[in-house]
């Protein structure tokens, strides 16, 4: 892979070189870098790499870190889920107090579409078919009357020992049951909330609501959202034989590849993706001036895995969307600001720049 | 909510009458508009110098200045920036869904 050297990082034993991307007008002398849809269109690559059932990886190649940055960001902080937001407790003699329960009830990721729920226009009030969802939860812990003898195990000697999210029971209002939802629940059955002994009870409604991640993280959809750059690795001098294997261990796994008939030591394009940058190599006194490590400054490896009801696919195309309402929002302002010729006068809360 | 009151976007005291050079305040954005716009005006051949900040953690605004060359509007810069980072994310947006349409990438199941 030959790479423009303008869109590399370098990576060197004790820095980092060329962090900041210079494709801005005015940076080299007659040369257009203004702003250019066919061009960039033309230059873009999106390609999704590796999907599962919860996470998926995908490549952006040809944008700024600005806007990898923000799509990272909006899927972190604004693309919305929903979490339950109010626990109204009637009895709970476990020895978890109301206020923790009620915390970690909250961050029990839901199998609710927000795309069927409006967000509650202010949290105080009262809550709609169309905003809220109600759960029921009511559990008792037992002795279970036909244990073994001399067992110590609670699975064995009582009965609801354990207080799951498989317990929280949707409760359907309103339309909600001849709407289009269906399935709703916790994602994961099992997660332990409270541990029981006999005689111990818990009661609660829970009213779970739509809310963005920036409010509180409960409502965040992933359980990571990153980036990282594309690793470019290039061999500038031939390695000898009798250390290949020590080069090659340098590396993460499948980097480099040993071809013993022809007796050369390469760098897979393919494998070259996998490496974590170590600079391991640069400390054998040998090796380090044999190679050039760097990674490009535009190639974006996003990792991105779903804690929501999303599908892991569709949290980028959500996250865009996010970000051309937010767009269209600043522009009807901007717009209106046009119109009064930019009047600047008694319209100015703040102080002084 | 004070977003009810507040207008998305302010231009700050101290502008040029022209709007050459102005400070615009954003209501309710972070570092995530912040930095695109930025970048975007800055792609921009006719603006001059344009940088942004978040003047206090806790309150959430961010502010935008921008100076133009030639006595060009910063207002209408900014426009031009907003419907740029528009196209940008269409154009993203597409090419994302195309290759997701193609299907030509590894499928894998991952346990709970």
């Amino acid at each position: 892979m030959d790479v423009n050297p303008r869109r590399l990082v370098g990576v060197t034993a004790e820095r980092a070189t060329h962090v900041s991307s210079t494709d801005f007008p005015g940076h080299y002398p007659n040369e257009d870098h203004s702003w250019n849809l066919s061009q960039f269109r033309q230059n873009l690559k999106a390609e999704v790499q590796r999907l599962s059932n919860r996470s998926i990886e995908f490549d952006i190649v040809g944008v700024d870190a600005s806007i990898a940055n923000a799509f990272r960001r909006i899927m972190i902080a604004e693309v919305p889920t929903v979490a339950a937001e109010r626990v109204y407790i009637f009895n709970n003699t476990s020895v978890v107090q109301d206020e923790v329960l009620s915390h970690r009830i909250g961050l029990v990721p839901l199998n609710v579409d927000p795309r069927n729920l409006d967000m509650k226009a202010d949290v105080e009030d009262p809550g709609t078919d169309r905003d809220t969802i109600i759960f029921r939860a009511h559990i008792l812990c037992e002795r279970n009357p036909k244990a073994p003898k001399g067992s110590e195990d609670p699975k064995e000697l009582y009965k609801n020992h354990e207080f799951l999210s498989s317990h929280l029971v949707w409760q359907p209002a309103g339309e909600q049951a001849s709407l289009m939802m269906k399935d709703i629940g916790p994602l994961n059955l099992n997660i332990v909330l409270a541990k029981l002994r006999p005689g111990q009870e818990i009661e609660m409604e829970l009213h779970a609501v739509k809310g963005v991640g920036k409010d509180h993280a409960k409502f965040s959809p992933v359980a990571t959202a990153s980036y990282r750059l594309h690793p470019n690795i290039v061999i500038t001098k031939p390695i000898p034989m009798h250390r290949a294997e020590e080069f090659k261990n340098c590396f993460a796994p499948g980097v480099v590849v040993v071809d013993r008939v022809k007796k050369v030591v390469k760098i897979d394009p393919k494998g070259m993706r996998n490496d974590t940058v170590t600079r391991e190599v640069l400390r054998d006194p040998e090796f380090s001036d044999m190679v050039q490590l760097s990674r490009i400054r535009d190639f974006f490896i996003f990792n991105v895995e779903s804690e929501s009801a999303y599908a892991p696919e569709e949290l980028l195309p959500e996250a865009i969307n996010i970000m051309r309402g937010k767009i269209a929002d600043i522009r009807r302002s901007a717009e209106s600001l046009l119109s009064t010729g930019g009047d600047n006068g008694g319209d100015v809360p703040m102080a002084d720049p | 909510m004070s977003s009810q009151t507040t207008p998305k976007v302010q231009i700050m005291k101290g502008a040029t009458p022209n709007l050459s050079a102005a400070t615009y305040q954003i209501h309710d954005e972070s570092h995530t508009m912040g930095n695109a716009l930025r970048w975007m005006l800055l792609k921009n051949p006719h603006v001059e110098f344009c940088g942004y900040s978040v003047p206090h953690p806790s309150e959430p605004n961010i502010q935008v200045r921008i100076q133009m060359y030639d006595e060009h509007s910063s207002l209408e810069a900014l426009l031009k920036a907003l419907g740029d980072l528009d196209d940008l994310c269409v154009a993203v947006g597409e090419k994302y869904n195309e290759s997701l349409k193609a299907g030509e990438f590894e499928r894998w199941v991952e346990k709970s």
